[in-house]
Parts: structure tokens; sequence; C-alpha cells
């Protein structure tokens, strides 16, 4: 017992010191951010992944920025327009120079326009948004026009999308120039961002250092920290402990209790994140409904309506969501593009639910199975579990279908559900994005409704949507939007349910306005005044 | 014990032996109460249980996450263990949920046990080269770690009772099918094989009607530790997120959906499904500790 | 002997051409990798592009002869996450998941062997009672319940309660120094004290084995006629302990390590998830959940080899110590 006796003591000493050091104030001017997923790579052109591209902000800026509400703001070009329905032209911001001292031209843009089809193995590509481009002309060095393959109003957001890389420092014998595992490892690293690349150490931290040349607002930081801390319960305790001195995405279970502590500050925006419900409208027979002799009953409208206010959406905001939620009547929340500033919320009304299904034919209500993921949007499952019992209660027995992540995507794309509730947050920040992913009638040639598997389909509003997408005018085309979304709303095509609110918990004397892309920049966390 | 033969003895069975052998130990016979209690719980969940955790139309979320005590909203219910995250009574929960894991041990030991055995008494009756094929699958199969296999294997089955019970069943059979081979071939060249050999009975008739009663008594005691093992291994998995679906909780997937509330001081969700699983698993192996020594034909007095 | 090793080896390439084929088999019915990796926003041709790019298009039959073909010539593939190759992730990951294990064995054979020697020499006492009866309960308790119990009780209850009380950290690995390339925590405070909870719920199974053997060696050593002979030398009990009784221990203790030692790498997959543990486990967990399948295949080989290895020497050492063993006949 000599040797455990010694050991104990040893572990004593190790407590002791280790609780000295954490009262040790933080080194001035560094930033501790514990983040929830570690991006796949630093190459910014590799996978189009939230992490990513948040820290690809880090070290690079596109042309155009987003935003907290997503609106675009100049960045590297200074100021954008369409010179006719196929060209837009952007000025470029002059006197920008990369980490290296080199400047920045329109030649980079257009190398890195160019690298992105070359990037290998990609399992995300962003060819999703330069599909519109057809071909790029340099004006003068501070001049680029891009020419289109038809109309592309969104143009400017896909543009948003697409960091600048330096041509000078990416050359390489590789046909993309410097490759993916080069970029990693911070090779050919040389954005124009606000932070320089130091190291990354894969599932430990990534480092930058400040950028003192950058263009814009210097960040407050010399150096900032990101570590990636994936369970949820580790990434609190670490804020807790001092590890870190913000987090992203504090579990819900966790934030009565970070709200009472005397050193925590949280800071919440409202997300582009919609959490709906979509139910199977292709027609007879229904999808796991089978007590309604092959009658479905989602193709009632009624039906969809009772579905809806059968939700006590404020029940579920204040239980399950602990209050980071706004209860949703669109696909995104306003004043993004295309959305309305009195939207309805549908109301919950049980009473007239059970009503809504007698008068459609159903007073003993029916069966159905309502798919969700497990584990892919906040509290997704137990969401899934709290409409399951409200829907019950009207009548409609449902059972909940929930899976991983995989096995849900693959079950919803092949049509196994009658219902699924599911999430969608629009990058674009207006409403085009959604609308036409969800509830567009499924066409995959043209690339609409490709997440329409409840295959909801409505004519008038395929009509409004599809003039939208190539009307150039922003408050003409927000206003055809505003059509589309309503005459989906009122038919109750899909059940949008609420807004996830993004937060962060901070060290209390740190600020962060927060993001509806629910990024976290270490630019905006500043220090409280 | 020999004070006590000196009162004339009364003849024992020697299933009689072993009761009164196990019942010397006290601590064997808690365990024997735990299992006891655990079974009880899990055949008479759907009478005792205060609610049908999975009617989920029952459930309201206003009571969610109550603690230890508390009456429910509309008074009818006092929920003695608390509620979770979706108002469901904890208790009713466990009670359900042991069913749950206990059925699947039960199940897959068994199915093991019979795999197991007919294996090796066929590798041992057969010999040679069946023999040495057989043992060496068993050997492969014995020489990875149970749970990795039934990770993978279930990564890639999916979710489901029937799928845990696949995996489980297959990570088991080797150890059955190993024992089951040595025991049989002591017995094999004892004499009453090589009568009924000599009788020219049908091979099968020698192995499964003379072979294998024999061989029973060890293979009854491994099967007790790997029920355990199997209890623990489903709840693991369950836990790890590969186990049973979250609409039919085993134990383990209680404990796993309690895992995020402990940090926040919602204790119960998790701790009291814990209590229960170990209840099951302490009870079965301290029986079945004991049961190994009872049975050991070395300790046969 | 050559024959054997070369038959071993055999078997062992027999295992990972059953165990890959199950692999690239099972993902396949799961799901698609792609839509998992995939902006929501692509459209179907940007799908099938990346299909393609990553080989997914093709059969299954095609694209797992292709894993093979590759992998005999030592290239296990790029991890369709990361687009890095599969092996050099796991080994990135490989130090953490070893000083774990390395660790959590320092602490189970600092606890047990005292307390199976003790329990050895003394088996009336209340003692040996109560710890005999604590190794059935390390045996029967789940690794993932012990170490929930553990955080609760270390990083909740107890610094809640008692102010003052260190809260011990429940999850992730703490400060790391370089050893010789490799990053460990096992030469920071910090480090070790993050090691603390996840090596103690590991340690408990094997704490709880090496109990039981350290017993059963010392109750067969103390009876025999050595022991009892230097006793009546007058040797101190200490002395009797400390060199007849321990050296006889030694041998089987470190054999049972050996073999166990795979298997507590198996069992931090269990730990490493509950602690947030960066080691390989965790890898191949999130890898299992993002259908990386490269990642996954390749963590299998890398067992495989491990295992196979680690019997092999332990068959190899009991034929080199014990002339009796004879390792053709061991083989059939």
């Amino acid at each position: 017992m000599v040797g455990f006796g010694r050991k104990a003591a040893a572990f004593a000493a190790a407590l002791a010191f280790s609780t000295t050091a954490l009262v040790l104030p933080v080194a001035a001017q560094e930033l501790k951010i514990g983040i929830k997923t570690e991006p796949s790579a630093l190459d910014p052109q590799f996978h189009t992944l939230n992490p990513n591209i948040q820290v690809g902000a880090y070290f690079f800026d596109a042309l155009i920025a987003q935003d907290a509400e997503l609106k675009t703001q100049p960045a590297l070009a200074l100021s954008w327009k369409a010179v006719d329905d196929t060209t837009w032209e952007f000025k470029l911001r002059p006197n920008v120079k990369f980490h290296d001292g080199s400047d920045f031209t329109a030649e980079d843009v257009v190398f890195t326009y160019e690298r992105i089809p070359k990037v290998p193995n990609s399992p995300g590509p962003y060819t999703i948004y330069t599909r519109s481009m057809k071909s790029f002309e340099i004006v003068d060095p501070l001049t680029l026009r891009i020419h289109t393959n038809g109309p592309a109003p969104l143009l400017p957001l896909d543009v948003a999308a697409l960091p600048i890389l330096s041509k000078k420092a990416m050359a390489g014998p590789a046909p993309e120039g410097k490759t993916t595992a080069e970029l990693n490892s911070g090779n050919g690293l040389v954005g124009t961002g606000p932070f320089k690349f130091v190291e990354w150490q894969r599932g430990s931290k990534i480092v930058g250092e400040r950028n003192d040349a950058y263009w814009g607002p210097k960040p407050y930081w010399k150096t900032v920290i990101l570590r990636p801390l994936s369970n949820n319960t580790t990434r609190v305790a670490a804020l807790l402990s001092g590890d870190v001195d913000m987090i992203e995405d504090p579990p819900t279970t966790d934030l009565a209790k970070l709200k009472n502590d005397p050193k925590i500050t949280l800071a919440k925006a409202i997300s582009n994140r919609v959490i709906y419900i979509a139910l199977d409208q292709h027609g007879e027979p229904p999808i796991g409904i089978p007590d309604t002799n092959g009658k479905n009953p989602l193709m009632d409208k009624r039906v969809r309506e009772a579905l809806s206010i059968a939700i006590d959406r404020k029940g579920i905001d204040d239980k399950i969501m602990e209050g980071i939620a706004v209860p949703a009547g669109d696909l995104l929340p306003y004043p993004m593009g295309g959305t309305r500033k009195d939207t309805p919320v549908d109301p919950y009304d049980p009473a007239k639910a059970k009503k809504l299904l007698e008068e459609a034919g159903y007073p003993k209500g029916f069966s159905i199975t309502l798919g969700a993921p497990n584990g892919r949007y906040i509290n997704d499952l137990k969401l899934a579990q709290a409409v399951a019992s409200m829907w019950t209660r009207i009548g409609v027995k449902t059972d909940v279908d929930a899976n991983a992540p995989p096995v849900f995507f693959k079950n919803r794309d092949s049509f196994k559900y009658g219902a699924y509730l599911a999430g969608w947050g629009a990058s674009t920040g207006e409403l085009g994005n959604a609308l036409k992913s969800l509830a567009a009638t499924p066409d995959r040639v043209k690339g609409m409704g490709t997440t329409n598997s409840g295959r909801h389909s409505n004519k008038e509003m395929d009509a409004k949507l599809e003039e939208a997408l190539v009307t150039i005018d922003d408050a003409k085309r927000e206003a055809l939007l505003a059509d589309a979304s309503k005459i989906l709303m009122a038919e109750h095509g899909l059940i949008a349910i609420h807004f996830e609110v993004s937060v962060w918990a901070l060290r209390k004397g740190l600020t962060y306005p927060g993001r509806a892309d629910q990024s976290t920049f270490a630019v905006d966390v500043k220090p409280a005044k | 014990m020999s004070e006590t033969s000196l009162v004339a003895p009364k003849p024992q069975t020697p299933f009689q032996r072993v009761v009164s052998d196990f019942c010397e130990d006290k601590l064997a016979v808690f365990g024997l109460v735990l299992v006891a209690l655990a079974l009880f719980v899990a055949i008479f969940a759907p009478w005792i249980s205060p609610q049908n955790p999975f009617d989920i139309g029952s459930l309201d979320l206003l009571d969610a996450k109550a603690p230890p005590g508390s009456v429910s909203g509309d008074g009818k219910l006092t929920y003695w263990l608390g509620t979770d995250g979706q108002a469901r009574d904890m208790m009713s929960a466990i009670f359900y949920g042991m069913r749950t894991s206990l059925f699947v041990g039960f199940v897959s030991v068994v199915a093991a046990l019979g795999i197991g055995v007919v294996v090796g008494l066929v590798a041992a009756y057969a010999g040679g080269r069946t023999d040495a094929l057989l043992m060496r699958i068993v050997d492969i199969m014995l020489s990875f770690p149970a749970i990795l296999v039934a990770l993978i294997l279930l990564s890639v089955l999916g979710k489901g009772i029937d799928k845990v019970l696949i995996a489980l069943i297959l990570v088991q059979w080797a150890y059955f099918a190993r024992a089951a081979r040595s025991a049989a071939l002591v017995e094999r060249n004892k004499e009453y094989v090589e009568a009924a050999a000599c009788l020219a009975l049908p091979p099968s008739r020698i192995v499964f009607r003379h072979m294998l009663p024999n061989c029973l008594p060890s293979l009854i005691v491994i099967a007790t530790i790997t029920l355990a093992r199997a209890i623990a291994l489903e709840a693991t998995l369950s836990f790890l997120g590969v186990g049973v679906p979250v609409t039919e909780p085993s134990l383990g997937m209680l404990i796993s959906n309690g895992f995020e509330f402990l940090m926040s001081g919602s204790y119960w969700i998790s701790f009291f499904p814990g209590i229960a699983l170990a209840i099951a698993i302490v009870g079965i192996n301290l029986a079945g500790d004991h049961l190994r020594d009872v049975l050991n034909p070395r300790n046969l007095r | 002997m050559l024959v054997y090793i070369i038959r071993r080896l055999m078997q062992a390439a027999l295992v990972m051409v059953v165990m890959s084929a199950l692999v690239f088999a099972g993902i396949f019915m799961i799901g698609d990798p792609v839509a998992m990796m995939i902006s929501p926003d692509a459209s179907d041709i940007e799908r099938d592009a990346v299909r393609a790019s990553l080989g997914l298009d093709k059969p299954l039959w095609l694209q797992y002869l292709a894993f093979v073909n590759a992998a005999v010539h030592g290239d296990f593939g790029k991890s369709f996450l990361a687009g890095q190759p599969a092996m050099q992730l796991i080994f990135e990951r490989m130090p953490a998941t070893l000083e774990l294990v390395f660790f959590s064995t320092v602490i189970a054979l600092a606890l047990g062997l005292p307390m199976g020697v003790y329990a050895g020499l003394r088996p009336k006492s209340v003692g040996a009672k109560t710890i005999m009866t604590g190794s059935i309960l390390g045996f029967s308790l789940p690794n993932f319940w012990v170490g929930l119990m553990l955080i609760m009780v270390f990083a909740v209850l107890l610094p809640d309660l008692i102010p003052g009380f260190p809260r011990l950290p429940a999850s992730g690995r703490g400060a790391t120094v370089n050893v010789l390339g490799v990053r460990l925590s096992l030469f920071t405070a910090d480090g070790l004290l993050h090691l603390l909870l996840p090596a103690l719920t590991l340690a408990l199974y094997k704490g709880a084995l090496i109990v039981r053997l350290a017993r059963a060696t010392a109750r067969e050593v103390l009876p025999m006629d050595y022991v009892k002979f230097a006793r009546a030398k007058g040797l101190s009990e200490n002395r009797i302990v400390g060199v007849h009784v321990l050296k006889n221990i030694m041998i089987p203790i470190a054999t049972v390590n050996g073999l166990e030692f795979g298997q507590s790498v198996a069992f931090a997959v269990i730990t490493e998830t509950v602690f947030a543990w960066p080691g390989m486990g965790k890898l191949l967990l999130d890898s299992i959940l993002l259908l990386d399948r490269p990642v996954v295949v390749a963590y299998l080989m890398i067992i495989v080899v491990f295992f196979v290895v680690l019997n092999l020497l332990v068959d190899l050492l009991y034929s080199v110590l014990d002339p009796r063993v004879r390792l053709e006949s061991r083989a059939t």
C-alpha cells in the first residue's frame, strides 16, 4: 500500500499545482474559443462545411462579406453591379495586401475561382457556388467582370462564399497549385484575412495571429486559438474551468446553469435555421399511414392545418429548447430577404385541430410515423417526441422513427416517411434558397425541390418562385419571394416549427454580437466597455 | 462440514446438494435475491409500472425533468424517481428498460449456448479436420474483443433489438463452443461413450443424449457469467448509440439519455437506471461466482 | 517455427479480408457518405461528381477490389472527410490512447496487486472479503457507467458540496509536451489531472482481474515448502511476501497484462467517448457516425495486426519459456 500512498501524494501535488495555475490571469490579448466541430481541412475550397467556412474567414476574405444578418457588405470588392442580365462587374478594393506582403488584384480572384473545380477528392465541392459562372474578364487589375450562363441575381451571394487565395503563394506543380494537404500544413495558406495562420494540431487546436496590415477594423486579439471540443459537456466544462474564453453552442440542458453563473455571459442571435416538418403529399396510397383504407389524409389542407395547430410551439420552446428558439411561421426569420414582418405563426389550438380533422373526415384520427434524425439539430429527437405526443393528443397516433443522421437521410431521400422533422439553414439569408430546395415541385433536372421529400407541389407558388429566381432587381425579387412563401404557408405545404437561436457562452467581460449563420468570428469578440 | 454428517445424513439428490451448498453463502443468496427482483420487475413491468412510457400521448411536457418525489401536473401520479427530459416517469422507464435488457441478455445467451454447444460437441466428436477448422474459427472469434466486434457489426447492421441479438450471439457463441468441446473431450474417452458406440447408436444420439447432459453443469456456470456480460455489453452498445432504438429504451439507453443532464444537476435521469443495471449485473455475478464453486467437480465432497 | 509464424500471418490476412469486406458492404448498406458530407444545396449533378471523385459511383465489388489492390501496395485510402491518408489520421491519435491504457495499467497494478496479496495472506479477514466482493463489482459494473459516476462524484458533486474540493477535469486531454516527436500529456501536471478519471475508469476492470490473480497465486504459493522453510528460518513476513510471493505473482500478471492490453485498447473506445478523450477510439466512433469508410477500415486493419502480433508474441514467449509447448501443436 506504500506505493499507493506515494501515488496519492503525487496526485495531490498535481491537483494543488493545477488549481493555482487556473487562477493565473489569462495571457493578455489571447482569445481561446471552444468550437463544436473541427474543420475537415484548412483549404477553403475543399469542403462546404460550416466549420471550414468559419475558420476560412479568419485567414481569408471573399469579395463580398455577409453581416450578422447575412446581408451583403463590401469586402475585397468595394462595389458590384449587374451590367446586363448575364454580366456582373466588381470594383475591387485597392491597396490590399496578402499576408506575405504581395498585392491583391483581379488575377488572384480569377485564379481562385478557376481552382475550385480542380480540387480533388472534395467531399462537398465549392462548384455549387460557381455553377452560374461562365467566364471571367479582367478589365483592369481592380475591375473584374463575371459572365454568367443566364440571369444570376444571387451571384453576389455565391461570391460571398468564395474566399480569395493568393495566386503567387498558391503556385505549385499540382493542377490545383498548392494541394489541400499542403494548405492543411500551412503551406500556401496566405490570405488577406484578419488573422495569419500559425499552426494546426489536428484534434487539438488551430492558432492564428493578428494581421496588423488588415484592411478592415483590426481585431483586438493578438492571438486566437480555436479548440475543437465536440462533446457538449466537455465544452461547458472547459469554459467553466477557464480553459477557454468562449464556447459555441452550449447545450440547452446547461443554459439555465450558465445564465445564473456570475462569471459567464451569454450572447444570442436568431439563426437562419428553421426546424420544420414535411408531410408526404405525393398522392395515394399514403406512406406509413395504415388505417385510412389507402386514402392519404395529408393531401387535405385541413388535416395539414390541424397537425400544425396541434403543436404547442411555445411549450416546446420553453421546455425543450430552454428559450433558445423562436416560433416560426415562415422558412426564414424577419428581416431576411423575402420575409414579411407580419408573418403569422400558427396558434396552438388542439380543440380546433380536432374539429378540422372531423371536417376532413377523420373524426377518429389516424396513425402516422414521424421520421427524425437523432443528433443533427438541436434537440431533434426530443422535438420529434414532443410533436408526436401533441399529435397523439388530437387523435393522430404518432410513432417516432428516429435514426442516426445517415440512416435518416437515406430513408428521407427514398420516401420512407409519411412525415419527417428536419432543419434547413438558408446560407444565402434569403427565402429563394429555402423555397427552391424545400417547397418547389421536385424537378431533378432544374435543381428544384431537391430536398422536398414530402413532395408538396403548388403550381402557383412554383411560378412566383421561378420568376423571382431570375429577377435581378432586389426589391422586386423579394416581393415575389414573399408572395411565394405566403402561398406555401397558407396551404400548410410544410409545417414550420421554430427558428433556432444560436447561443455563445463567454467569460464575463467579453461581448459577441452573434451571427445568424451561427459562425463564431474572433474579430467580432471584444472586451466589454 | 464434517461435523454435521455425525447426524444421520439424509440422502441428497445432486440438485438438493447444489441448492443447500449454494445457500451457505450469504452473498450468493443476496445476489440471487437481486436477480429475482430484477426478473420480477422485468416480467411484470406492464402491470406494475405507474405509467406506460411508450404511450407518448400520456406524457405532459410540463412535467419534464421533475426531481424524484414530485407529483405530476394533473396530481394523479407521484414520480418517485423523477422524470426525464420528455416527462417520462423514470420508475416506469426503468421497469420497461429492465425488461428489454434482460430479454436481450437471456435470448442472446440461450441462442449462443445452443450454437456453441452444437459446434463444440460436433468438433469434439468428429475430431480431425472438422475439429481443427471449427476451433480455428473459434480462436479467431475469441482473439478479438467482443465490444469491438459488436460495435462494428452493429454500425453495419443498424439499430434494432433483433440486430443487437445477432451481434451478441455472434460474439458469444465461441466461448460456449470452446467450453463444450473441452468438456466433451473429457467425456468422449469415458466408457459409456465407447459402450454406446459399440451398440452402434447413431452419432447424433451419442452426442446429444449422452455427452451433452454431462457437459451441462460447466456450461451453465459459463452461461451465468456470460449473461451478466451480455447485459453489460448491450448497455454499452446502446450507450455508444448503436444498440437498441431510442423508442424501446434499454437500461443502457436510459443512462445514455441522462448523460447530458448529469452536469446540470438532474442526476436522477442517469443515476437510477444505472443503479438498476448494477443490481441486475452484480446480482447475476454474485450468484454465478458462487455457483461456479458449488458446481465445480473438484469441490465435491 | 517459421511455418507457424507464416500460418498465423496468413490467418491475419484472412481476417483482414473478411473484416474489410464486411465493413465495405455494411457502410454501403447504411447510407450514402456523400449525403452526410455535401452541402444540402448541391444538385444531383454535383452529388454524382463527388461520388465519382471518391470512387463511390462504381459497383461495390469493384470498389472493394480497388481497395484491396491499393492496400496490398500499402495504401489504405484517404479519409472521405479529411482527404488525408486514413492511416496517418489514426497514427496521429494513437499516442493519446496508448498513454491512457498505459496509465490505467499502472493504476490497476498499484491498487490491485497489494489488495490481492493481502486477500491471499489473510483470506478470512473482513478486509479480504470486502476486497473480493469489491472485485466482483469491478468485474460487473459496465465501464461507461463507472465513468459517468466518477464524473458525477469528482467533477460535480464533491466540488459543489465541499468548498475548496478540487474539481477534477471530466473531459478532454490536458497540456501536452513533445517527447521524441510524440505529443504526450503524461509529463505535465495538467495532463495527469486530465488522465486521472478516464484512467481510473479503465483501470477498474483490470484491477479486479489483478486482485483475483494475485490472491489465487498468493494462496497457491504460501503453503509451499520453501515458504514454510523461509518462515521457519525466521524471515520477516514482509520479506517473505516481497521476495517469494511477489516473484511468483509477476509471471502470470505480466502475461495477463500483455493479453489484456489489447482488450484495454478496445475498451478505450468507451472511455474515450465518456471523457471526450481525443484518442483513436473516439476517431473510430466519429468515423462510423459519418460513414468515413476508409478510416473505419484502416482502424480495423491496425487492430487486427495489433492483436495478431500480441498473440504471436505471447505464444512465442511461452515456447521460449516452456520448451514443452510446441507451437505446431497449438496451431491445430
